[in-house]
């Protein structure tokens, strides 16, 4: 069924880097922080596309603004109930597995894509990417958005299974840092959450205190 | 108790609906008539002690001007007023149906009502319409846990900050606050940075113009300060070119009264039912 062209604009889309990596007790999660209209003008310079769909699962937000809270929203209420129900927190798989149904049941309409991470009892730190057509899949890294394909050479060069806390922080800033300096929708401050078996911590950088590349 | 979830699910039929009737409109060779658009300036800010909103007030038809003085900022409830860019009906027809339901949720809670629930029913009406309601707000006010500030897009999108711009002008009005917002600012300084920024759109925009609205609020007290600068006053003719009577001379006058005889009379009431 072919979706008819909508005579608005696009709306605003998150253009974005995305990244989550695995490392040994945890998982990071981070992503920039640009929202944009058109490609052309910066709605909003400070949003936060890490979104908290539970204690300690976290998921970042790619493609359509408007698609990806009504999407995020409806996730986190699916999964308070359903911790409520079970009487526990949440798999990270099964809150990677609401997110999927609602993308692929809708796949048609809705044009957002994510990446789940965090901690849970049974597996320990993990990550999961939802794609825009409702893939599910597990890696020990993953990265997305528009900024990603900048990266895709220094994630495979420089990842390694088993980091430790600040060998992890250093590589997602280096990658985001990478990707915001190439493509022109990423951009901001860096937000990152260190999810952990002890709890969550987030750390943004701002711009002036990134790390600098030969690129400029 | 057991909830189906499967019911938790997004509904789109209505744009359907809108390109079938679009198609046969288009076979008979019409199109569906316009909507009119508030080609506008419309901006908010935080400051220290609440929320100042601002608008200009000219509605436009293509290139023509349809109203000289609209007000755009609408009110929400009591303590959160909305400002309204994009389609006028769209604006204005969306601001009242969610003032009245939060009217009722408000009855219902026996609480002033928050700004998050405002934002919350707007995006995901505006959400399930997939951006057809051409309506792009930004919604201020003051509740329980301080000042608030949205900007709402058509497609249903919403960013919480302390600064924002919608409209065909805001692009104007955001240098102004980029160049001058500081936060915690006083009243005056706030109210005066929204009239700036404001001001920037209608002079710099051709779509925005006339006057400058202004919307105050605080924490139990809204000033609704309508208009707050007329920044295009209509200028006063130095000259006239009325002719005072007795100018032209009168050389003779002649009257003739006509003769009219009443024919038939009948009364045609009005059907006011």
């Amino acid at each position: 069924m072919d979706r008819p062209p909508n005579p608005q604009n696009t709306g605003v889309s998150t253009g974005t880097t995305i990244l989550a990596v695995k490392f040994n007790g945890g998982v990071i999660i981070g992503s920039d922080s640009r929202a944009s209209i058109g490609g052309s003008y910066v709605s909003n310079k400070m949003i936060n596309k890490l979104i908290q769909v539970h204690d300690k699962i976290f998921c970042c937000i790619a493609g359509s603004l408007a698609d990806a809270q009504a999407v995020t929203k409806m996730a986190k209420f699916q999964l308070s109930f359903h911790s409520i129900q079970m009487e526990a927190p949440p798999l990270v798989k099964a809150a990677a597995s609401v997110l999927k149904e609602l993308c692929y049941n809708n796949r048609e309409e809705l044009q957002a894509g994510f990446i789940t991470a965090g901690w849970d009892r049974k597996r320990g730190p993990q990550v999961y990417t939802v794609s825009m057509g409702g893939m599910l899949i597990s890696q020990p890294f993953t990265i997305g958005g528009s900024g990603s394909t900048f990266i895709y050479g220094y994630a495979d060069a420089k990842f390694k299974p088993d980091m430790s806390r600040e060998e992890c922080l250093q590589f997602t800033t280096n990658a985001l840092t990478l990707a915001i300096g190439r493509d022109n929708v990423s951009g901001g401050v860096v937000h990152m959450v260190v999810i952990t078996e002890d709890g969550v911590e987030h750390v943004v950088v701002p711009g002036d205190k990134l790390p600098k590349f030969h690129d400029e | 108790m057991h909830t189906d979830l499967s019911e938790t699910v997004i509904v789109f039929v209505s744009f359907f609906r809108n390109a079938l009737l679009e198609r046969d409109v288009a076979k008979v060779g019409c199109s569906l008539p316009g909507a009119r658009k508030t080609g506008t300036t419309i901006c908010g800010v935080v400051y220290k002690d609440g929320v100042v909103l601002g608008a200009d007030t000219r509605a436009t038809e293509g290139m023509v001007v349809a109203d000289k003085n609209c007000s755009k900022i609408h009110y929400i409830s009591p303590n959160v007023y909305c400002c309204g860019a994009g389609t006028a009906a769209d604006t204005e027809m969306t601001t009242q149906l969610i003032s009245s339901n939060l009217e009722l949720h408000s009855l219902s809670t026996n609480r002033l009502p928050r700004v998050a629930t405002a934002c919350r029913m707007l995006k995901q009406m505006l959400f399930r319409y997939q951006g057809y309601i051409g309506a792009a707000l930004v919604l201020g006010g003051v509740d329980c846990n301080g000042p608030h500030l949205y900007s709402i897009y058509p497609h249903g999108s919403t960013d919480k900050l302390p600064y924002v711009t919608m409209g065909s002008g805001s692009l104007a009005a955001m240098a102004v606050f980029e160049d001058r917002y500081k936060p915690d600012m006083e009243e005056e300084d706030a109210k005066r940075l929204v009239r700036d920024a404001i001001a920037a759109g209608i002079f710099n925009d051709l779509g925005s113009g006339s006057n400058i609205d202004l919307c105050v609020i605080t924490k139990g007290k809204v000033d609704y300060l309508r208009p707050h600068d007329e920044a295009n006053k209509k200028g006063v003719r130095t000259g006239d070119y009325k002719y005072k009577s007795g100018t032209t001379g009168v050389l003779s006058k002649l009257v003739i009264p006509l003769q009219l005889e009443l024919m038939e009379e009948s009364v045609q009431t009005m059907d006011t039912s």
